[in-house]
């Protein structure tokens, strides 16, 4: 009996120590996040300029939301751009990776090339296409648009220039998936005399199709979040025609002293992802995927 | 039967002109003199103009941003791996009663969007006195990272032999012995990785530092470089330069450590297998 009391010991010993290491992480946690994202709950229900104190309007909040142009054109912009990203850097980094599975050479370097853009920061990506996009100069010229500043081409050249820095990233997670699918598997296929395409469409897909969705998935969380280049590109701007939800946020918090109404977007912005993880998770039990 | 792999080359070339081309021609043109620019835009440099960077590094003030983004990427990192690998070391090693839920805790934390906290958490920092210090945007990075790093450094400390750790225990090794000597040893690649990705997040991060970092001096390179872009002066070719600066040191440790780089970044893709 002593030495199961001995045990026992041992482990409420290890539990303890197992908790005193979790301390730093739990601690900082709900510091940062959950602590301020639960008061953003709380504000997003009152009117607050951020500096006296909150007074409680209910719904007013919300009601406003829906009421204005900016948010819902904003949000519009949002779907636009998750669209975008769910076609062309998808696209781009599944036919690349399928590219480099297949090929018997120089996979490692063009690998490295496709993914530099990723490694490069934000604020430098956005100086390179600047310039290369700016009206008077290179590219720009010879097409006579003004890229960033037309309101009817704006937001895809923004995303343009996003995707080129995001695509590669995309690629190399592709690329790690499709390096397990099993050989023969494309070997069976080529037997039956299938072609590239239906190499890719009956092999390929399936076997990544876990990291596929989660792909999708971050895509559209993502693309309800996106910030760093609508901000540092055209500020939401011109005339709006690249407003997103994060920048009306920004607006409304920290320029315009209504940080109720920031926080109700902020609570907007974590409902859709809230919701889109969850239709995720509810559609993959409907469809039984082991992911 | 190998099928014609000519044409998959050519469209490869093609993306990679695609993905290269541009970051060449940011690098030529920070070493061109300014009438060159619109005479010459996408070629060559004449002559390399390399004290560009040198008036790049004076004006655009690139000490001070550089060695704040050190501090920064650092303090960030360190901390990032101090208590995520804690963290991993408890969920992997120690049996840590309440496990499943922990993990819970931590998904749905990594998919909290910042914008939720951001706010509230802003004026909080003003509070505490934690607004516009880099301490206070490190350890905003520590809560940011973490979670990831720890779900990172547990897949790797999973995988060592309860028998290792056991042996070491026999031999009279406490739980600091255990974790210097069989532990980090073995989960290093996992350790590695997750400092990588922390470094490179923190250093190329824009919303978090541009809201909660307001004084110039205290700065990163990233906000250096987006007030020296915006600025009055429009010296291209110093915009160029100075952006050249900024991204050196990652592309250096990038092309030095690529394949833990691939991988890490990589893993953060592949969390849901």
């Amino acid at each position: 009996m002593a030495a199961i009391g001995h045990v026992s010991g041992l482990r409420r010993r290890r539990a303890r120590i197992a908790w005193l290491c979790m301390i730093p992480l739990i601690l900082v946690n709900l510091l940062v996040i959950v602590g301020p994202a639960v008061q953003s709950i709380y504000y997003s229900f009152t009117s607050w300029d951020g500096l006296s104190s909150a007074h409680w309007v209910g719904l007013a909040n919300y009601v406003d939301l829906v009421q204005d142009p900016q948010f819902v054109q904003g949000l519009l912009h949002n779907i636009e751009w998750t669209i975008i990203f769910l076609i062309v850097p998808m696209v781009m980094g599944l036919f690349g990776a399928y590219l480099l599975t297949m090929i018997k050479r120089g996979r490692a370097l063009f690998r490295v090339i496709f993914f530099l853009p990723y490694v490069v920061a934000s604020v430098v990506v956005a100086a390179i296409w600047q310039r290369l996009l700016a009206p008077h100069h290179g590219f720009a010229s010879l097409f006579k648009i003004n890229f960033l500043g037309d309101t009817h081409t704006a937001l895809w050249s923004v995303a343009f220039i996003n995707n080129w820095a995001w695509w590669g990233f995309l690629l190399v997670v592709f690329l790690a998936a499709m390096q397990g699918v099993n050989p023969s598997l494309y070997e069976a296929a080529e037997l039956d005399g299938a072609g590239h395409w239906a190499k890719f469409v009956s092999v390929t897909l399936p076997a990544i199709r876990p990291t596929f969705m989660f792909l999708a998935l971050m895509t559209i969380i993502w693309s309800f979040l996106v910030f760093d280049y609508i901000y540092i590109l055209t500020q939401g701007g011109p005339a709006g025609s690249t407003d997103m939800l994060s920048t009306v946020l920004y607006r409304a918090a920290f320029s315009e002293q209504q940080a109720g109404y920031g926080a109700a977007i902020g609570v907007v912005m974590a409902v859709i992802s809230g919701i889109v993880i969850a239709a995720f998770r509810i559609f993959q039990r409907v469809r039984r995927w082991d992911v | 039967m190998r099928q014609r792999t000519w044409w998959m080359y050519v469209v490869l070339i093609c993306l990679a002109i695609f993905a290269l081309g541009p970051l060449l021609i940011f690098v030529f043109d920070a070493l061109k003199t300014e009438p060159e620019l619109s005479s010459n835009p996408l070629g060559l440099p004449a002559h390399p103009q390399w004290h560009n960077f040198i008036d790049a590094w004076t004006q655009a003030g690139i000490a001070v941003g550089l060695r704040n983004s050190i501090i920064i990427v650092l303090g960030t990192m360190i901390g990032v791996v101090v208590i995520g690998g804690l963290a991993a070391y408890a969920m992997s090693r120690l049996q840590l009663p309440g496990q499943g839920a922990v993990m819970t805790y931590l998904l749905v934390v990594t998919s909290l969007p910042i914008q939720l906290f951001l706010v509230p958490l802003f004026f909080l920092w003003t509070k505490i006195g934690l607004y516009d210090t880099q301490f206070g945007i490190i350890v905003i990075y520590w809560a940011v990272y973490s979670p990831f790093a720890t779900l990172l450094m547990r897949s790797f400390m999973i995988g060592i032999p309860a028998s290792y750790e056991e042996a070491a225990r026999l031999d009279g090794a406490g739980e600091i012995g255990i974790i210097t000597r069989v532990v980090l040893p073995m989960a290093w690649p996992g350790v590695l990785t997750a400092a990588l990705v922390s470094a490179l997040s923190a250093y190329n991060e824009f919303l978090l530092v541009l809201t909660f970092v307001q004084t110039n001096t205290k700065q990163p390179l990233s906000l250096t470089f987006f007030a020296f872009q915006q600025g009055y002066s429009q010296n291209y070719v110093l915009i160029c330069a100075s952006g050249v600066i900024m991204i050196l040191p990652m592309l250096i440790l990038f092309l030095l450590l690529q394949r833990r780089f691939v991988e890490g970044v990589a893993s953060q893709g592949l969390a849901a297998e």
